[in-house]
């Protein structure tokens, strides 16, 4: 199979566009690759999507972990303990053990505008199931980075806020926010690079491919199992990993000099791909 | 004294020169999730037909076995990486794996798969969505129909998604099935006719091992002519299994 | 006591409970606790070997050991710990297997790739076939030690790197100034401070190295996960102690595990930086 060919049969295999089958024998390193790549859409997905939505959630957990209610601190500290106390790979596991006892019922959503048919058993496909774990485990990490950086916003810029009578709301979003996010950034950048790299466990732990349809390591390792060799299909995986997490310390950069365009160069705080990974 | 034991070193090493006949070590590669084929028991031992039958072959080989618990997805690559020197893990032969590894001659005659699914529900065996373990012959056959292949890491894994209505069946050995299907109380039933794949269960070995093979062909057919694998097989799975 | 439990099938409630969570196969898993911490107490000495000479070497004079260095950081870094974990044992395994087949058996020319098959003598497996189980497990404990040690000490070494340029300039100005030698500056001034800056990204790192114990699974050790798998699962008669899928339970026990094991890290940690940061003015 030529290398064109493998792109236009596999190239979106992952979400099921493409040969049905799987390259079985006779496999050719373009396979491999094609396959690998189409792979990592999933990774973005879960990526993408558990850190846009983790994202807001942790605001509103650093916030009421913060909060000096009770009602607030408490619920919003067992969470973060909890997701932060206990491994992923076991998270998975449950959730997905849990997810299976439910009782299959379809739920109609009736949201005014569209009329949305959900069903209890997609809570067992990794595309919602997983991405609700990951989620919610991005957002207890990213919480205790963003309830840190709040504890430091610095005590001068809240009396100035005080003094020319922001409260409230308005407070928040024009004084304490940004400065929480631009101190939190390095940090949070880090905690986006983990989400990343622990998409690859989706698979590997509970949940189920559907149509032979999973993500780059998936398909790595059938292919290690298929060819026996698994000095091929591992390094290709690693690459585009690599690759990745090159273009989200760029992204991730990038908003963070837009956070720090106010201040002068030297007081910038930098993302060290160094020691302030917090998780 | 010390003749003694220098005769007996040198007797050992003359041995090993002369071909092995003393005890050769042979690693026996098996997942022990697939019962009643291997499993763990509750002492936490392997056991199960392929236990009993490896048992017996090492002994009338003259080999010195020791058994190796491998995960499914990982059997064949550590087997040709010499991590263990067989696989007897209720392996089907197939063409495919033989490109890559050796079988002996099948221990357990071609027996059927067969599709296993909630009792009272009309399943579309070609359109819906059947469950099979990863890497084996079933989830091949599956890709092949046009039905949706959900595939999970151990056997075990196959039955509860099909109990939770994840998938509508489940594709496996009938001879797993067999027990599962009576001992549910009527929730679960057998849909659709049996289904040959395989050319019968073998065991796995490196391509570069044809001794060893030989040995256990050897073996394998005294068993078959002496009555011994089939009263291993009455024992170990229901009188419905093909005998030899 | 433990009361008779050789005829599973009469017993029945508590008596049946007790005796099914004392069979030898939740021994084994009981023990594989202890392996969970066994490979935590094992390899931190590792991660901080590895993490120190990581460290130096991106500061070493020689610029091919600098790069050095930043590759091996970076690149841990770039890819998926899972994806090392498959990796690293395997390869780590037939290299050394390959060596051993190029000392022990000089002789035999032939390559050790045929078709498929990776093949070296017999002498030179590791370790030997007729090695006694224990051999093996300790073997393949040894690999996952090394494959965790690699991970995690890239991410020591900029734990550490980054603490080393946190000890005050002013103090190795000083200690030159006295006329101590490099050595002795970074032996009796930098090493020791070091540690106090150090404390807060390696007690970080420690609950990470924790919560990926459960990869350990995937390197083919008998581990907490293995055992709650295998025993959760569905149990038919072919067993002592039939039950349905039970597997929710099991995974709530490790939960309570790790909520447990962290827990007691914390307190450690937070007992462990008052200690070190005693005399130092304003250390976090």
């Amino acid at each position: 199979m030529s290398c064109a060919e493998a792109l236009q049969a596999y190239g979106l295999r992952a979400i099921g566009i493409g040969e049905r089958l799987l390259p079985r024998s006779e496999i050719t390193l373009c396979e491999q690759v094609v396959l690998i790549g189409s792979g990592m859409i999933w990774n973005l997905y879960f990526a993408g999507l558990a850190l846009l939505l983790g994202f807001g959630f942790a605001v509103l957990l650093a916030l009421g972990k913060a909060s000096a209610s009770p009602l607030a601190a408490l619920p919003a500290q067992g969470f973060v303990y909890f997701f932060r106390g206990t491994p992923l790979f076991i998270q998975f596991f449950f959730a997905y053990e849990s997810f299976v006892l439910l009782p299959k019922v379809g739920v109609t959503l009736d949201l005014g505008f569209v009329v949305m048919n959900a069903e209890t058993g997609w809570l067992t496909r990794a595309w919602l199931g997983a991405l609700i774990v990951l989620f919610l485990n991005t957002s207890a990490y990213t919480a205790e980075i963003f309830h840190g950086a709040l504890r430091a916003v610095p005590r001068g810029e809240l009396e100035a806020a005080d003094s020319v009578g922001m409260t409230g709301f308005r407070k928040f979003r024009r004084i304490v926010f940004p400065t929480m996010l631009r101190l939190a950034w390095p940090s949070y950048t880090n905690e986006a690079i983990f989400l990343f790299h622990a998409t690859a466990l989706v698979f590997f732990s509970s949940f189920p491919a559907w149509r032979q349809q999973g993500d780059a390591l998936y398909y790595a390792a059938y292919f290690a199992e298929a060819t026996f060799n698994p000095f091929v299909a591992y390094p290709i995986v690693a690459a585009y990993f690599v690759a990745g997490t090159v273009l989200l310390i760029l992204a991730f950069g990038l908003v963070g000099a837009r956070l720090n365009r106010h201040l002068p160069r030297e007081a910038r705080a930098k993302f060290r791909f160094r020691p302030q990974f917090i998780r | 004294m010390w003749k003694t034991i220098e005769a007996a070193g040198i007797a050992a090493i003359l041995a090993a020169t002369a071909g092995a006949a003393a005890a050769q070590t042979v690693r026996m590669g098996t997942e022990g999730a697939y019962p009643p084929y291997n499993f763990i028991n509750d002492k936490g031992e392997i056991d199960g037909f392929e236990r009993e039958m490896g048992d017996e072959a090492c002994k009338r080989a003259g080999l010195d076995c020791v058994w190796v618990k491998n995960d499914w997805d990982s059997i064949i690559p550590n087997l040709v990486s010499g991590n263990y020197d067989t696989i007897i893990a209720g392996m089907s032969i197939t063409d495919e794996r033989d490109e890559v590894i050796d079988f002996t001659d099948p221990y357990i005659p071609p027996s059927p798969s067969a599709y296993v699914a909630l009792a009272g529900q009309d399943v579309d065996l070609s359109g819906g969505v059947i469950a099979a373990q990863t890497s084996t012959i079933q989830a091949g056959h599956i890709a092949e129909t046009g039905a949706t292949l959900v595939e999970f890491a151990t056997p075990d894994e196959t039955i509860a998604a099909v109990r939770n209505g994840e998938a509508d069946a489940v594709l496996a050995d009938k001879d797993y099935l067999e027990p599962i299907v009576n001992e549910s109380g009527g929730e679960l039933v057998f849909v659709g006719g049996d289904v040959p794949l395989g050319g019968g269960i073998g065991m796995g070995l490196r391509e570069s091992d044809g001794e060893l093979r030989a040995k256990f062909n050897a073996v394998i057919a005294e068993m078959k002519a002496d009555g011994t694998l089939n009263a291993m097989l009455a024992k170990w799975f229901t009188e419905n299994t093909p005998k030899w | 006591m433990i009361g008779d439990c050789s005829d599973p099938a009469a017993l029945e409630g508590a008596a049946w409970m007790l005796c099914y969570l004392t069979t030898p196969k939740h021994m084994n898993f009981y023990w594989s606790f202890l392996t969970v911490l066994g490979l935590l107490a094992v390899t931190v000495p590792f991660i901080m070997a590895f993490g120190l000479a990581g460290a130096f070497a991106k500061r070493a004079r020689l610029a091919p050991v600098r790069w050095l260095g930043a590759l091996y950081t970076t690149m841990v870094r770039g890819v998926p710990d899972i994806v090392f974990f498959l990796f690293v044992p395997i390869a780590l395994d037939q290299g050394i297997e390959y060596l051993r087949h190029r000392v022990l058996c000089p002789d035999m020319v032939g390559p050790v790739w045929v078709g498929n098959d990776f093949v070296v003598c017999p002498a030179a497996k590791a370790p030997l076939s007729t090695a006694s189980a224990f051999v093996h497990d300790l073997y393949g404990f040894a690999l996952a030690v090394v494959a965790y040690a690699i991970v995690f000490g890239a991410f020591a070494a900029n734990v550490i790197d980054g603490a080393l340029r946190a000890v005050p300039k002013g103090q190795v100005e000083a200690a030159e100034a006295v006329g101590m030698s490099p050595g002795q500056i970074r032996r009796r001034i930098v090493l020791p401070q070091m540690w106090v800056y150090a404390l807060p990204g390696l007690s970080n790192l420690w609950m990470i190295l924790v919560k990926a114990t459960p990869l350990l699974f995937l390197l083919g050790i008998e581990d907490i996960v293995y055992w709650a798998r295998e025993l959760g699962g569905m149990k038919t008669q072919a067993f002592d102690y039939p039950h349905p899928d039970w597997r929710l339970w099991y995974f709530g026990a490790l939960m309570i595990f790790y909520l447990l094991l962290t827990w007691v890290s914390q307190i450690g940690f937070e007992r462990l930086t008052a200690r070190a940061s005693r005399g130092m003015a304003g250390a976090r």
